[in-house]
């Protein structure tokens, strides 16, 4: 009787498999496109070195929209993790300073990082506010707090053999593969496995496709929310380590405008802002879309005044494309 | 008589699907016409042809004896044509008059002539007998009335063809019969009207005639004085149906769960008990605080008193995720926005609820063991889906439903509410629902039936009872119960108020 329906269904769900691929094909294809294009503008560019190093550089970026990836699935948004990242880096830069062991150092950073997230995911549960509105206050007011913590002046890690193996942690090399971007990898698989293959990951899906449904599913709506955003804190507090350990100092005003890098990655990554849709994956390769174009734009000389509006387009250029497809 | 509209072997394709097959459809002046068929049987594929959403492939249009083609639902309004559809593309935070002529208020240099828009729509409202001032926010009038002011919209357009798709879905009886005075005199007025509904009692009240869908496909259009219910239904699906209510007496088991003064928002000290294996029907008007009651129950609302006793233990539940844990699990009357998270798969919207029980310690989801699971369940539930893995949007209303349905199942529930299990769901899956309900009574459940549909909660209960303004206003045996009694109770003229 429906067999109608059926075959339709079928056929939309060849559909829909082919242009997610289709999608990630395409937002692969453009990354391997700037990749030619910019290796035959600038010999430079195709080495082993430029891509181990554009990876370290995109890495900072790449972790923090790990967590942002997994706030935006539940449709909600984290516009903390640049003030996140400013006050965590503190933490950690004065621990090391004061010779605090790196070990125990690093881990009190990272469980900074996860309570502040918390904080932004308890108001958002449990106090009800917008994402938005909620993540802005706490933005303005970790900004402000960081500025109280260093007085507004950049704090050191010192010249301590702590302080030699704390930047280790940003400037070192495993493997011939800059540290950094062994972190980002294992953040990335940590991040996919958490979103594919556990009942967390399904309940963040669920959350941000239907929020009534899953509630009377029987999950508990808050608790889900509440572990996004101490993830997205404890991604930025990582990124914090890296970035205070790559410059063996803190700066008050570290990670400015980085919410909007983050969020710009996942997006390209085909994540939708209305939640309940996204990969992990295609927020790597969001990260390195941007990454790469920021090299390239610096190998071939372009002024970093122009760069910010070449990023524009790009970005403006692949969301118009990808809702094209929907 | 000649038709206004005519629509003759119409041809739709979409990649791989044939979902209109040299269709026909007439419309009448001073006539209604009733369109019927199962879900997926093109009805809705046809309107979008009409309202120039969709192009058709072959075949043609005839409206007022031109050959047309309408480019858009813009082109197909300005010629006449106005399709009053399931979800009504009203906006709530404005006022009756915004909302009839959005886009095209009478304006001056630029602004706006309210005298003129609220004189308009007053007679227009006057001219269905809706007592609202234009200026009143829609928002503040009940669904019923929003559907009024959709057919005002329409009228506004001056009309010649309106189209209504399921309009009584989400009215209340009274609300109903209210509609159908306002199409009578639309009808007097030489309207023509196209009436789409899966409830064939209303069709032999208000249509004229019929026209019967089958998989895309043209069946027949007759007057409906030579047509029976079961002549319709059985063209719709294609085979007999030997009885719409496939009952299974079995002998009850003990009380199973009580509720106890429950009071709580818009419920006021209702006590009921349950049986393993019953079926109990819940009666009543819309807004007489049934659903309130079940979410009262799941523990989706807060109550304010009152105790529930489950297999002889007092129970407390304060979350959905209580309830649940308890042995009671409750499908929504909203399958869209309460009961499925519509971009999920039918795997994971089925073991959304009890996925606990396929992952280990760690959290870690076992996936073979939570697919096998989930075929079992496709396979008894007759879930027609190509792949466990398919997005549940795509699927038809009653399969959208059984998924629903079977997430609630997963978890093996004592006590199962269903809250209007079968609406907007077609006469097949209907059925194939009917006897979920009884298998899952076989198996001691019990089972705690809402439903708008009187022939429904007559046909399916052991029991039913009647709620009136938060209230329990009756309760019927099944052998005393019928439409007349329901009905008393349900207004409140009931046989003596429980208290």
């Amino acid at each position: 009787m429906s067999s109608k329906i059926v075959n339709q269904g079928h056929d939309t769900s060849i559909k829909l498999f082919s242009r997610a691929w289709f999608f990630q094909e395409k937002s692969l294809l453009a990354l391997l496109f700037l990749i030619v294009v910019v290796s035959i503008i600038s010999p430079n560019f195709f080495s082993v070195d430029n891509m181990l190093n554009t990876l370290r550089q995109t890495s900072v970026n790449a972790i923090i929209a790990v967590g942002m990836t997994m706030v935006i699935i539940t449709a909600g948004i984290d516009l903390s993790v640049g003030a996140v990242l400013a006050l965590t880096g503190a933490f950690a830069a004065s621990m090391i300073g004061m010779e605090v062991n790196v070990f125990i150092a690093v881990s009190i950073t990272l469980v900074a990082g996860l309570l502040l997230g918390a904080m932004s995911g308890i108001i958002v549960a449990h106090g009800k506010v917008q994402p938005f509105i909620a993540t802005l206050v706490t933005m303005t007011a970790l900004r402000g707090a960081t500025l109280v913590f260093t007085d507004g002046r950049p704090i050191s890690t010192g010249y301590t053999e702590n302080a030699d193996m704390f930047s280790w942690l940003g400037t070192g090399y495993l493997f011939y593969v800059p540290v950094p971007v062994w972190i980002m990898a294992l953040i990335f698989a940590t991040g996919w496995y958490l979103l594919n293959h556990t009942r967390t990951g399904r309940n963040i899906y669920a959350l941000g496709g239907n929020e009534d449904a899953t509630r009377l599913s029987g999950i508990n709506v808050n608790r889900v929310k509440i572990i996004v955003y101490s993830l997205c804190g404890l991604t930025a507090a990582i990124a914090s380590i890296i970035i205070t350990a790559r410059l063996s100092s803190a700066q008050p005003t570290a990670g400015l405008g980085y919410e909007l890098d983050a969020i710009a990655a996942v997006v390209l990554g085909g994540t939708s802002l209305m939640g309940g849709r996204g990969r992990i994956m295609g927020t790597l390769i969001g990260a390195l879309i941007i990454g790469f174009l920021n090299n390239a734009l610096n190998l071939l000389d372009v002024s970093s005044y122009y760069q910010m509006l070449a990023k524009a387009s790009v970005i403006l250029l692949a969301v118009i494309v990808d809702n094209r497809n929907k | 008589m000649q038709p206004i509209l005519k629509l003759e072997n119409i041809e739709k394709s979409f990649p791989s699907v044939k979902a209109l097959d040299r269709v026909c459809l007439n419309v009448y002046p001073g006539r209604v016409m009733a369109l019927v068929g199962e879900n997926g049987a093109g009805k809705s594929t046809l309107m979008k042809v009409i309202a120039g959403i969709y192009q058709h492939d072959a075949g043609q249009i005839e409206y007022f004896g031109e050959r047309v083609r309408f480019t858009g639902p813009k082109d197909s309004q300005n010629q006449g044509i106005s399709i009053i559809h399931q979800e009504l593309n009203l906006i709530q935070e404005l006022s009756i008059a915004e909302n009839i002529y959005l886009g095209r208020v009478p304006t001056r240099f630029g602004k706006i002539q309210w005298q003129t828009l609220y004189a308009d729509v007053e007679l227009l409202l006057k001219r269905l007998n809706i007592k609202y001032h234009p200026r009143t926010r829609l928002a503040d009038l009940s669904i019923g009335e929003q559907q009024m002011v959709e057919i005002a919209k329409a009228l506004s357009f001056k009309s010649k063809v309106i189209i209504m798709d399921e309009p009584t879905d989400a009215l209340t009886d009274t609300e109903t019969q209210s509609l159908f005075q306002v199409i009578r005199q639309l009808i007097e007025q030489g309207q023509a009207i196209v009436y789409i509904s899966h409830r064939l009692k209303e069709i032999f009240e208000i249509c004229d005639d019929v026209t019967i869908f089958r998989d895309g496909k043209f069946i027949e259009e007759k007057p409906v004085t030579e047509l029976t219910e079961d002549i319709i239904i059985e063209k719709m699906v294609g085979r007999s149906l030997q009885e719409q209510f496939p009952r299974v007496e079995i002998d009850l088991g003990n009380v199973c769960f009580q509720v106890k003064n429950l009071s709580g928002k818009g419920v006021n000290n209702v006590s009921f008990s349950l049986r393993s294996g019953e079926i109990l029907g819940f009666s009543g008007l819309m807004g007489a605080g049934r659903t309130e009651l079940m979410k009262l129950i799941y523990g989706d609302e807060t109550k304010f008193s009152g105790s529930f006793i489950l297999e002889a233990n007092p129970l407390q539940i304060c979350t959905p995720k209580d309830a649940l844990n308890a042995g009671i699990a409750y499908v929504s009357e909203d399958r869209k926005t309460e009961g499925l998270v519509l971009g999920m798969t039918v795997k994971e919207n089925m073991t959304l609820s009890n996925l606990a029980a396929f992952c280990t310690a760690s959290g870690r989801i076992e996936h073979t063991r939570e697919q096998s699971a989930v075929q079992k369940f496709i396979d008894l539930f007759l879930i027609k889906t190509p792949s466990k893995n398919q997005i549940v949007k795509n699927l038809s209303g009653g399969n959208q439903q059984k998924v629903a349905i079977a997430k609630s199942v997963m978890k093996q529930p004592k006590v199962l509410i269903l809250d209007e299990p079968t609406r907007g769901v077609d006469v097949g899956a209907r059925q194939e629902i009917y006897h979920l309900i009884n298998r899952f009574r076989k198996e001691g459940m019990a089972i705690i039936l809402i439903s708008s549909d009187m022939p429904e909660i007559l046909g399916m209960s052991d029991r039913v009872l009647v709620m009136c303004s938060g209230k329990i206003s009756g309760e019927f045996s099944r052998v005393e119960a019928n439409q007349e009694r329901l009905m008393a109770a349900a207004v409140g003229k009931a046989i003596g108020e429980i208290e």
